[in-house]
């Protein structure tokens, strides 16, 4: 067994070998498909629907909620949310040349196809939303400049449903950038043609009183490669739910996210990665920087690898700088494997404070205690910027860290 | 001209224990172009002085005083101790993960001399100081000490030092892990800024192996804390012939 857990985890993770979640093969709604590959949580009781009332109401203590401020998500896990007052978003678009952005009815052929709602708020969503948006990027077409969606909500209660459509061979960056306020439920559908790219960023920048809950479900094609960068700034509960699943041999899938938890928020990001096709790789890295009395975030990295999935090769990473004092991190790197015929297995998670040393370096160079500060979270989030790859997001990014720096250490 | 003069220092670090203490009593006093080494065993405090001067909180001062051209040095914080002009090369530089070499030494320079330099002129100044350490170009883009090998801290923390122009410049065991050619190479960066006349420099080492190509001015004995010998240049032969086995018996070395 290829696995490891380097050193200087702090937090517990676990590693289960065996044969718990056996796959489920579901329908998807009118797509035409005759199956779609579902990940199943060994730890989820509940299978993936696109109906709200297959879901029971959470009560905050199932393993996928016990996290969750369930009395903060506006509504939206026990249907007052979807009685309540409709809210509008304003949406601005950025398309390139060849790209098309489409409104579309319920019963569009092309929903649902990435994957299917694991949890009771994005059924909800599902069951809530009245178009839904689909972005084509047809085959063949390289980008030279991102595909950018500005959302800002205004108030009120909204359910979204987004397909990002890169077909065979294309190559893309989509930018779904959230500001505003509200109460969110999003699906964000991301199919990647066989031998395509695409990296999608999606950054919660939102005020600091809207409550955000979305699945990001991606279908990796053949030799194609996603990344996903998901950035959480803003928001008084954001609950994220990347997730990656395989449709052929030779994908490639990375997820890197970086959060910033000032006091009272709640920033949860889980991601599940299911290997269940042979050689494909998944490389994870998520950091965050926590700082003021409840600040709080959460991290839970499911990796399954399943019997089929032989040549798996998977790592992932979890880091959390803790600037104060009151703030708090729930960190659990989780990996379970059906076959010993792999590349690579691992992960790390680790939780600290400043380190001391590195300030002192900084300092006796002259640098004064606050920029010094500064300078390591700055340097701790460049890290992981510098694999984005996509300068004119990495800068934008850059510019908003230092904003949140600015205003915060 | 600037003068370090240490009085009489005393400094503890806290043990499971309560407080221990590692010096007990040093005086010294550092001119501007004056060399002066410090040897002595493992453990005989003299690194603990270095970083005491420099200000790390890990060490306790308890009594007695550091003056700098009459500046009280111990109630500055560390950086206003290096604005001030004290340098401290260190012997295991840290990581700084996600800084540039680029970024860091231009805002270091910054603070040190209270504005940003012009943009071309210290481009050019990195440019040279580098050269002169035999220092690939393509290192400004590394992040601050991240995956560098002994000898390229070393070079770095020297780079910082030609830089930096500090009126006394303190370097902890800048010889340990460095094979000839860095040695050399460091060595001469040393000497070039010992050579401005503008700098005291208080060379901490276990091993006379670096005073063949930094020759002292002074050479102190450093053993249970404080100094129990000076000299000049011939102090060094005699330790390289003798060892410290003379002064740390009877378990005066800690």
């Amino acid at each position: 067994m290829a696995e490891q857990n380097t050193t200087g985890s702090t937090t517990a993770g676990s590693i289960e070998v065996g044969t718990a979640g056996a796959g489920a093969q579901l329908a998807g709604p009118g797509t035409g498909r005759t199956t779609v590959h579902q990940p199943i949580d060994a730890r989820v009781a509940v299978k993936p629907s696109f109906d709200v009332n297959d879901f029971p109401v959470p009560t905050g203590r199932e393993e996928d909620w016990r996290f969750t401020p369930l009395h903060r998500l506006g509504g939206l896990h026990d249907g007052t949310a979807a009685a309540g007052e409709r809210g509008e978003d304003k949406v601005g678009f950025t398309l390139p040349d060849g790209v098309t952005a489409e409104t579309v009815g319920r019963d569009d052929a092309r929903l649902g196809k990435a994957g299917t709602p694991v949890d009771r708020v994005a059924a909800q969503a599902f069951s809530g939303f009245e178009q839904a948006l689909v972005v084509t990027v047809p085959k063949d077409a390289v980008l030279t400049e991102p595909v950018r969606i500005d959302v800002r909500g205004e108030g009120g209660v909204r359910f979204a449903h987004v397909v990002i459509d890169v077909k065979p061979f294309a190559e893309a960056v989509v930018v779904l950038n959230h500001e505003g306020t509200g109460t969110r439920a999003a699906n964000v559908e991301l199919l990647v043609g066989d031998g395509a790219k695409l990296t999608f960023v999606s950054v919660q920048d939102w005020d600091r009183d809207a409550v955000h809950a979305a699945q990001h479900s991606a279908l990796v094609g053949r030799d194609a490669s996603y990344k996903s960068v998901v950035v959480t700034f803003g928001g008084d509960l954001v609950r994220l739910h990347p997730r990656v699943s395989y449709a052929g041999p030779g994908g490639e899938a990375e997820l890197f996210g970086l959060y910033f938890a000032d006091a009272g928020q709640h920033l949860e990001h889980r991601l599940v990665i299911d290997h269940d096709t042979p050689h494909c790789r998944s490389n994870v890295a998520y950091k965050g920087a926590l700082q003021g009395q409840d600040a709080h975030a959460v991290w839970v990295g499911d990796v399954l690898i399943r019997a089929a999935a032989v040549g798996t090769d998977t790592y992932e990473l979890n880091r959390n700088l803790v600037l104060t004092d009151g703030a708090r991190v729930d960190s659990i790197p989780n990996l379970e494997i059906e076959t010993g015929e792999i590349v690579g297995a691992g992960h790390a998670s680790a939780t600290g404070r400043f380190d001391d040393e590195q300030l002192f370096y900084l300092q006796a160079r002259g640098i004064p205690a606050d920029e010094a500060r500064r300078l390591v979270v700055r340097g701790f989030f460049a890290e992981l910027l510098q694999q984005i790859g996509v300068a004119e997001v990495q800068d934008q990014l850059m510019e908003k860290i230092d904003a949140e720096l600015e205003a915060a250490v | 001209m600037a003068t370090l003069e240490i009085r009489d220092l005393h400094v503890s670090v806290d043990a499971e224990n309560g407080p221990r203490e590692i010096l007990k009593g040093v005086d010294l006093t550092v001119k501007q172009g004056e060399t002066h080494a410090i040897m002595g065993p493992n453990g005989s405090g003299k690194s603990t002085l270095a970083y005491s001067l420099a200000g790390h909180p890990k060490y306790t001062v308890t009594g007695g005083s550091v003056l700098l051209d009459g500046e009280d040095v111990l109630e500055m914080s560390v950086d206003e101790r290096a604005k001030a002009g004290v340098f401290l090369a260190m012997q295991y530089p840290v990581e700084v993960p996600g800084v540039s070499v680029s970024n860091f030494l231009r805002t270091a320079a910054t603070a040190v001399r209270g504005e940003a330099p012009k943009l071309r002129l210290w481009v050019k100044e990195v440019k040279e100081a580098m050269a002169a350490l035999q220092m690939d170009p393509a290192f400004a883009e590394r992040n601050v000490n991240e995956g560098f090998s002994g000898g390229e801290k070393k070079r770095h923390e020297i780079l910082q030092l030609e830089l930096l122009k500090p009126k006394i410049a303190i370097l902890d065991e800048t010889d340990s892990g460095l094979d000839v050619d860095a040695l050399r190479i460091v060595s001469e960066g040393i000497n070039r800024v010992r050579s401005t006349g503008e700098v005291g420099t208080l060379l901490v080492t276990h091993y006379t192996r670096i005073l063949r190509y930094i020759q002292p001015d002074y050479v102190h004995v450093f053993a249970g804390g404080r100094i129990v010998e000076s000299g000049g240049a011939e102090l060094a032969d005699k330790l390289e012939n003798e060892g410290y086995e003379a002064y740390v018996k009877g378990g005066a070395s800690e």
